[in-house]
Formats: structure tokens, sequence, C-alpha cells
């Protein structure tokens, strides 16, 4: 059933796409940035401080993504016995973490002029930064299991119980009062943000997606050489 | 005009500093995963020398090792 994602066919397509995908990604990034920074007006009230937005906000749409991702794969592999599902989940983490971090500490730099402070135990912020935490417990237990039964189950009951935290980041806006912002982008309803803003914030969070993915792939071919580092051993 | 848009109504601090410190993640999860990349790389092409021959034969018979080594100036 999953023998699409067998190592040996998924490493012919990862190496050759790895120098497309840094391509895009420049191209994409150089737009983003000069639409971000020179084309997308000022907001009325937080004047050019809006700004961060185009990259704290894609950060964080794209750690929770990869997250959710993360632990899809690990339940997947666990259930289908699929060991790929827990090599790609351990590609995309580095990525994931990363995006979280900028999404934490823009939000600090972003806090400043427009709250008065870098940090606030609001709801929000801290769920993001608990989010990181199950972040870095994944990657550490990794790092420090040997065994892969053990290590397989250990990362597949960390994404477990970070994912609960997933909802909580969400809604953390409309179950309590904080000094986060509710969100202005709503598939279902109308977005508050005006398209001036709306596609710089699309093209950066593009730009976002396709530095994750290049992460991935050179991750992941890097997780399978060390596999057959380990076969050449063993001849 | 320059020096408005570095200035940002006194925001450009913020902003400027938000932006490089997202560059410079960038910068540095990419060097680094490129460094495990290359390291395993190196690894695996010095492993694979130093079999012996019906060993290479045999290893080289897997399509994945073709394709790492393919590939041996290590970009």
């Amino acid at each position: 059933m999953f023998k699409i994602f067998e190592p040996n066919k998924i490493f012919q397509v990862t190496s050759k796409a790895q120098k497309y995908v840094l391509f895009l990604f420049i191209i994409v990034i150089t737009i983003g940035i000069t639409e971000a920074l020179i084309f997308s007006p000022e907001d009325y009230k937080q004047s050019h401080a809006v700004r961060i937005m185009y990259v704290h906000v894609p950060s964080a749409w794209i750690s929770l993504g990869i997250f959710s991702s993360i632990t899809i794969l690990s339940i997947s592999g666990y259930i289908f016995k699929t060991k790929n599902f827990f090599l790609i989940s351990k590609s995309l983490a580095p990525s994931g973490f990363v995006f979280n971090i900028i999404a934490l500490v823009t939000g600090a730099i972003w806090g400043k002029p427009t709250w008065g402070t870098w940090w606030a135990w609001d709801a929000r912020i801290t769920s993001m930064l608990i989010l990181a935490l199950f972040y870095a417990m994944y990657l550490i237990a990794w790092r420090i299991y040997e065994d892969k039964d053990q290590v397989f189950k250990i990362t597949t009951f960390i994404t477990i119980l970070g994912i609960i935290n997933v909802p909580i980041i969400k809604f953390s806006v409309e179950w309590w009062n904080t000094l986060h912002q509710p969100a202005s982008i709503n598939i279902l309803s109308k977005n508050a943000i005006h398209s001036s803003m709306l596609v710089p914030l699309i093209i950066m969070t593009a730009a976002f997606a396709l530095f994750s993915l290049l992460i991935f792939l050179m991750k992941y071919n890097t997780e399978l050489i060390k596999i057959k580092n380990k076969g050449l051993d063993r001849l | 005009m320059i020096n408005d848009f570095i200035y940002m109504n006194g925001y450009g601090t913020y902003v400027f500093s938000a932006f490089s410190f997202t560059i410079i993640s960038f910068t540095t999860l990419y060097l680094v995963i490129k460094n495990q990349f290359i390291k395993e790389k190196k690894k695996f092409i010095v492993k694979f020398g130093s079999l012996e021959q019906s060993k290479a034969k045999t290893a080289k018979l897997q399509k994945i090792n073709r394709e790492i080594l393919s590939n041996t100036s290590i970009n």
C-alpha cells in the first residue's frame, strides 16, 4: 500500500528536487520581502510595525502545520508499521522547531512597540512556548534513544500529547482574554485583512513553506545516507 | 527617502530586527543541515571505498547506493 514511500524511490526524487526548490525559494522570498517591506501599506494603528506580521504569522502557521503533520505521520507509522513515516517526521521536525522559535522571537519584537512589553504570560504566547517545548522533547528523544522501537513509541507519545496543544493555540484567543489579537484570516468567513496586506502575507507563507520543504529534503537525504552507512557496516 | 525607509516612523529597529532574525535563523538551519549532509556523504564514500571488491559489488547492486555515489563531488 505504501510502496510509493519506499526510501529507494524517494531518494531519487529528493536528491534531484533540492536545487529546484532552493532556486524557487530564492525567487519567492525576494518577491515576498520586497512586497512586505516596500509595497505593502502601513497600518493605520500600528504604522510600520505591522510589517513584522509578514514573518511572524507564516512562521506560526508553518510550525503548527508541521507539528500536525508529524503527529499524523507518527500515528500512521505506528498503525501501519511503516518506518519511513517516522523518518519523514524526523526530517520535518528541525524546520518546524525553527519556525516555532521565529514565531516566538518575532512575536516578542512585535509586542514591544504594540503592547509595550516583550513578553506576557498570555494564553496564545504561552501555548506557543509549550509547542516549542514539545518540539524540543521530540528532537531530543531522537538523539538520546538508540533502540528504534523505543524511539518510535516515545516520539509518537510526545506528538500525541503535543497535538492536544494545537487546538488550544488556535482557539486560545477566543476562549480567554488575551493580549494577542484574534485571527484576521478565516477560511470560512470574510477576512479582516485588506488584499494589499493579504497578498504579501501569502507570498511570504509560500516562501517559508518552500524553505521548510528544502530543509526537509536535505534532512531526509541525510537520514537515508545514515541508514545506508549502517548497512555498509553490516556487509 | 532611504532614511524614511530605514526609520519607518520609529519602528525600523523592530521591523528590521524581526526580518534579520528570520534570515539568520534560515541561514543557520540551512548550513547546519547541509553540514550534516556533507558529513554523512563523506562517511559513506570513505566506507564504500574501504570495502572489499566482492562486498563493493554487492553494495553497488542497490540503486540507492549508486545514487549516493553518483555525485561524489559533494556540493
